[in-house]
């Protein structure tokens, strides 16, 4: 009956084909470690957050006179309504927390160069969207944190050239945050899941065109690839419990321990509370914006180092194949980036004091400079390994391949 | 793991592949049930599941209209031949006796949505209703003596707290 019916489907849509060639058959990398495995959770955090937030749509009003109390409706009256927000509201931090390990992954392991390129660029994509969303869903509960982050946030926009005023006021419907914010931010927290939806869908056809890196950071023979079923669906799983296991001793033991405790206040438009910080996420633009003395700049600032990073393919210039395993210089600059993005964090989430900064200076001067050095960087850690001979581990993976590049290159067809 | 493709117990690994998605599928099936459940009423809505009515004022012949769970509830002050009238009377759409939907002759109380599509049925100068959408008539006894409307309009649960007080939503 049911290989019938498979068949029936088969004679009018690819169905077997479609999953054999993109899910079961699909050919991977067999040298896949770990930390493959977040592309995979961010895709479970995504279908979560849809679930438990569209579950949530059902009791929130999108109302500033309602909102707060019906945050508190959810959680006291409807069952589960706990559940669901803690869900949310953890899941929120955890999409996070997977996007940076999946984009830190890309950068160690060099997957953004060729020919991964727009790969990484609906990545980046994706990136902004996710930003957009969590900040627009954080302005949802209406509590003081809320309300000041978002003022803060849309108060951004006045750097727009000539028209920063009108452009604010806008983006509000009203002269500070209020009611027509809190209703148009709702509706486009519901709808830009959707269109993440189909930015992934963009984001995984250009990862089957070009196949998976690996940790080598070559492209490998199809001899070296497996099957992505059983071999990675099990890894996926093996992954998702051990994330599940850390994501709920958050939901159930710490739940709190994502929420800022201001917001359990209402908002209230004519008092800010003494200190304001934005979602852990977020620290370190904050703190980028921060360092920069002045309105516009700041914002450029910030914008540009979230953007900086869709340059990488171009400045990245090292012919070097691999990743950072292969590649000293490259990976004492991964990790001074890794180690000042903590520092910018910390700064981020402390008062303004001439400590902090001095600190934050130097820290967004460093982030920065990781990026502008890296052209130059990339070329002369080239030359320097070419001059010393390629180590023999990478002489073993890269040399014996290159002549065949055009070969793995085209290596769809089988 | 390795190259080989023989499998030395087949039954045994079939059994655990089994048993593995048995276990998946029970486990999402139950990770469902918060959403499922989320969507029942919260337990605001279920405070509102009884209602409590002071009938002293209502006078023989008089009908006065509560809400009980959003839903209209008719309480009517029936007159000693309204009574009557009914006890002796049979209905044949729905047949019930007059006594089954009483707790006390005098005070009928019954639910006012109209058993055929759900609109309520207004009150007739006889002692009945009469449903303005399909043209269902009720009996003082609110049994249905025409149609299209199936059954008799619903007796809620309720109680006498007192002689002059019901609570509706609740036996005893």
């Amino acid at each position: 009956m049911i290989k019938k019916t498979i068949s029936w489907i088969d004679e009018r849509f690819p169905l077997t084909a479609f999953v054999k060639h993109e899910l079961t058959g699909y050919p991977t990398p067999r040298n896949l470690s770990y930390w493959w495995n977040f592309g995979f959770l961010a895709g479970f955090v995504l279908v979560l957050q849809i679930a438990t937030g569209i579950f949530l749509a059902m009791h929130y009003k999108a109302d500033s006179g309602l909102a707060f109390d019906s945050i508190q409706h959810i959680m006291r009256d409807v069952n589960y309504g706990w559940l669901l927000r803690y869900l949310h509201s953890t899941g929120s931090s955890a999409f996070f927390v997977v996007i940076y390990v999946h984009m830190a992954r890309t950068l160690y392991y060099g997957s953004y160069r060729k020919p991964r390129e727009l790969l990484w660029w609906t990545g980046q994509l994706l990136l902004l969207l996710l930003m957009a969303i969590s900040f627009m869903g954080y302005l949802l509960p209406w509590g003081q944190m809320s309300y000041w982050g978002a003022e803060v946030i849309t108060n951004l926009f006045r750097a727009t050239p000539f028209i920063g005023d009108k452009v604010v006021i806008w983006l509000r419907g009203d002269f500070s945050v209020g009611d027509a914010t809190l209703t148009r931010f709702f509706a486009l927290h519901f709808l830009f899941p959707f269109i993440i939806l189909g930015a992934v869908v963009i984001h995984l056809v250009a990862l089957h065109t070009v196949r998976s890196s690996n940790p080598s950071g070559i492209n490998l023979a199809d001899k070296d690839n497996i099957p992505f079923h059983p071999y990675f669906t099990i890894k996926d799983m093996y992954g998702l419990g051990v994330y599940l296991i850390i994501f709920f001793a958050f939901v159930f033991f710490f739940p709190h321990f994502f929420i800022e405790p201001n917001n359990n206040i209402p908002a209230n438009p004519m008092q800010t509370p003494p200190h304001i910080e934005p979602e852990w996420y977020f620290l370190p633009f904050y703190a980028i914006l921060r360092s920069v003395p002045d309105l516009v700049g700041g914002v450029v600032a910030m914008g540009l180092s979230v953007m900086i990073f869709a340059a990488m393919p171009y400045m990245d210039r090292s012919n070097i194949p691999g990743g950072a395993h292969y590649r000293p210089w490259y990976r004492v600059m991964f990790y001074v980036f890794i180690i000042d993005i903590f520092v910018l964090g910390y700064v981020g989430s402390q008062p303004v004091s001439p400590d902090m900064i001095i600190l934050g200076r130097a820290a967004s001067l460093v982030y920065f400079g990781t990026f502008l050095v890296l052209p130059f960087m990339s070329k002369k850690e080239e030359q320097w390994m070419r001059a010393r001979g390629l180590p023999p581990a990478l002489k073993a993976l890269f040399e014996p391949r290159a002549p065949r590049e055009h070969e793995t290159q085209g290596g769809n067809s089988k | 793991m390795s190259g080989s493709d023989t499998i030395d117990n087949p039954d045994r690994r079939n059994f655990l592949g089994k048993i593995t998605t048995a276990a998946g599928v029970t486990g999402a099936a139950a990770a469902c049930w918060p959403f499922v459940s989320s969507m029942n009423p919260s337990t605001d809505v279920l405070a509102k599941a009884t209602t409590e009515v002071d009938i002293s004022s209502i006078p023989p012949g008089g009908e006065h209209t509560v809400a009980w769970q959003g839903k209209p509830v008719f309480i009517v002050h029936r007159t000693p031949e309204q009574i009557k009238a009914m006890e002796s009377k049979e209905t044949t759409i729905d047949p019930e006796a007059d006594d089954k939907r009483v707790v006390k002759p005098e005070w009928l109380v019954v639910v006012g949505i109209c058993t055929h599509l759900g609109c309520v049925p207004n009150r007739d100068p006889e002692g009945g209703w009469l449903c303005p959408c399909h043209g269902s008539m009720y009996d003082a006894s609110g049994r249905v003596i025409r149609g299209p409307a199936p059954r008799n309009l619903e007796v809620p649960v309720y109680h006498f707290e007192s002689d002059t007080k019901i609570i509706i939503g609740k036996k005893i």
